[in-house]
């Protein structure tokens, strides 16, 4: 019994480690060649978005000095890969090389068995040596920066003397005026601005009491108002009379325009009646043996 | 100058008898594994009395101390199991843990403890038997009843303690593998795939020959070389608890090497 149980055991671990290593799957071969396979081991997955779908069973060197890493891919997931697909190598700074597959069309025909491909190679570790120099240079130009007498030194010693200023007697008037006296020329100007607004107050106060006080000049300004309007009014009733008499004038007017038209008859019965006495005269003239001068003299 | 040169002499002497008699014990044992090889070779020894002796003492030497051992090394894998995933989380390195859990127990702790509870559990008391029942004249008393003492009484022993340690060694690996399984993943079937995978990661040929190779040697080791020293008789000039104290160094030396070349296999 215990014996049976024992091989049991064991060959039930056998059988689930060759099934854990693939030992029971169909699979296709694909050949990757890269110019450097470090970090690459036999039995390293191949991976397909994060799932591995391949091992590396052999690793070798080809004539042309690049080398070539055979890697097994299980049919059931072979048809992940097609012929558009592209592999790369990246090697981290912490853990192992990972061999990725990435496959942009899925339509395009499978990857054919025995496939080679170039596998594209990204380094992490080989950027670190660039980085270093960069990041050299950087603390050298922040040396360069830091160092006694630099702009940034000088910089920051004015920026201390202003802040001292700053914290001074004259604090930021006197930082900004450039010294204690000019703040203190400004403190006694401000100061007799003061004195002169007080000034100016209490003359406020009593040009207020003169222009709106009891006596004050709006008092006297209504008042001439006032009387101003009773003047208006007085000389509205001036003007109806005024109205009146032109009326009346207008009427004389009236008056003489018809006497005028009277006039004009008048005159032309005069003209026809003078008219009448000139032919009688002529008649006469002409009748009356005498002749004397027909010439008649007007009243 | 002349007690010098003689102290020298005598330590140079002590030191050689100490080398050789070191030598004639490890040619010992080889010599008894060579007999117990036989042993086990022929068809005579799995038949009648002696078929039943040897599985009663494979299951004496394994049915007592499979159940404690299991839950000890259970408990233990539980502990550890917890360190590594904790441990690996906090620096964010947690999909390292599963590898350096099995590597851990199953190839490295697991065989070796098992090795060393067994020797203390069956093997060496078994040698001590021996020395007892030699003591009492009952082997010679099997002898003189036409029964082989070295097939009814020492092979059984051995293979009991070589049955005891593979037997311990796979139950308690197959215990911390689903435990690591259960703390990783929990409870479900999920990362069944992927677990699979990092196993078969793990144990590819070279490091599962190295696996079983080591196994198979520890059980050996502890198997014969208790029992070897009861074969070799008393030794003139030492005392009885220094023969066995002599033999439990000369296990855990062997032991010890075993480890070590394991490890220098797997990793260098």
């Amino acid at each position: 019994m215990l014996l049976l149980v024992l091989v049991l055991l064991v060959g039930g671990a056998a059988l689930y480690l060759g099934y854990a290593r693939g030992a029971f799957e169909r699979t296709q071969q694909l050949v990757l060649t890269a110019d450097d396979s470090e970090g690459v081991n036999v039995g390293m997955d191949m991976t397909f978005a994060g799932f591995p779908i391949g091992r590396v069973r052999r690793i070798e060197l080809a004539p042309d000095g690049n080398a070539r890493i055979l890697i097994d891919v299980p049919l059931k997931d072979a048809h992940w890969l097609r012929t558009s697909s592209v592999f790369t190598l990246v090697r981290g700074v912490v853990g192992s090389t990972n061999i990725r597959a990435y496959t942009g069309q899925l339509g395009d025909p499978p990857l054919p068995d025995g496939a080679e491909r170039a596998v594209l190679r990204g380094d992490t570790a080989a950027e670190i040596p660039r980085l270093m120099s960069e990041a050299k240079q950087l603390l050298q130009n922040l040396n360069a920066i830091s160092a006694e007498g630099s702009a940034v030194n000088e910089s920051l010693a004015q920026l201390k003397g202003f802040t001292e200023k700053l914290n001074g007697k004259g604090g930021a008037m006197g930082a900004l005026l450039g010294g204690d006296a000019q703040a203190q020329k400004l403190i006694t100007a401000l100061e007799r601005s003061n004195t002169l607004l007080a000034r100016l107050d209490g003359l406020a106060a009593k040009a207020d009491t003169q222009v709106f006080g009891s006596d004050g000049l709006v008092r006297d300004a209504k008042t001439t108002v006032t009387q101003l309007n009773a003047m208006l009014l007085d000389a509205r009733a001036s003007l109806k009379q005024v109205d009146a008499v032109l009326k009346e004038a207008k009427a004389v007017g009236e008056n003489v325009n018809a006497a005028t038209t009277d006039l004009g008859a008048l005159r032309a019965d005069v003209e026809t009646s003078l008219r009448n006495v000139d032919g009688l005269i002529n008649e006469l003239n002409r009748k009356w043996p005498f002749k004397r001068d027909t010439e008649m003299k007007l009243p | 100058m002349a007690s010098a040169l003689r102290s020298l002499q005598d330590n140079l002497g002590q030191l050689g008898r100490g080398g050789a008699q070191w030598s004639v014990g490890w040619w010992h044992v080889v010599k008894v594994g060579a007999l117990i090889l036989v042993l086990a070779l022929s068809r005579s020894t799995w038949r009648g009395a002696y078929r039943a002796a040897i599985a009663r003492h494979v299951v004496h030497g394994t049915a007592g101390i499979l159940a404690w051992f299991a839950l000890m090394s259970a408990l233990t894998s539980v502990v550890l199991i917890r360190i590594v995933i904790v441990t690996s989380q906090s620096y964010g390195l947690s999909q390292y843990a599963l590898e350096m859990m099995v590597r851990v127990l199953v190839l490295e702790l697991i065989p070796l403890t098992a090795a060393l509870f067994v020797a203390l559990r069956t093997t060496v008391p078994a040698g001590a038997d021996l020395v007892r029942l030699h003591a009492r004249g009952e082997l010679e008393a099997l002898q003189q009843r036409g029964i082989d003492p070295l097939r009814h009484e020492l092979l059984p022993r051995v293979l009991a303690g070589v049955f005891a340690v593979l037997m311990l060694a796979a139950v308690s690996c197959v215990i911390a593998v689903l435990l690591a399984y259960v703390a990783v993943y929990g409870f479900s079937l999920g990362g069944f795939v992927g677990f699979t995978r990092t196993l078969g990661h793990i144990f590819d040929t070279g490091v599962s020959m190295v696996f079983a190779l080591k196994t198979l040697f520890f059980s050996l080791a502890v198997a014969l070389i208790p029992v070897a020293a009861f074969l070799r008789g008393r030794q003139p000039g030492l005392r009885r608890g220094s023969a066995e104290l002599e033999s439990l160094v000369r296990l855990f030396a062997a032991i010890l090497v075993i480890e070590a070349v394991s490890l220098m296999s797997n990793y260098y």
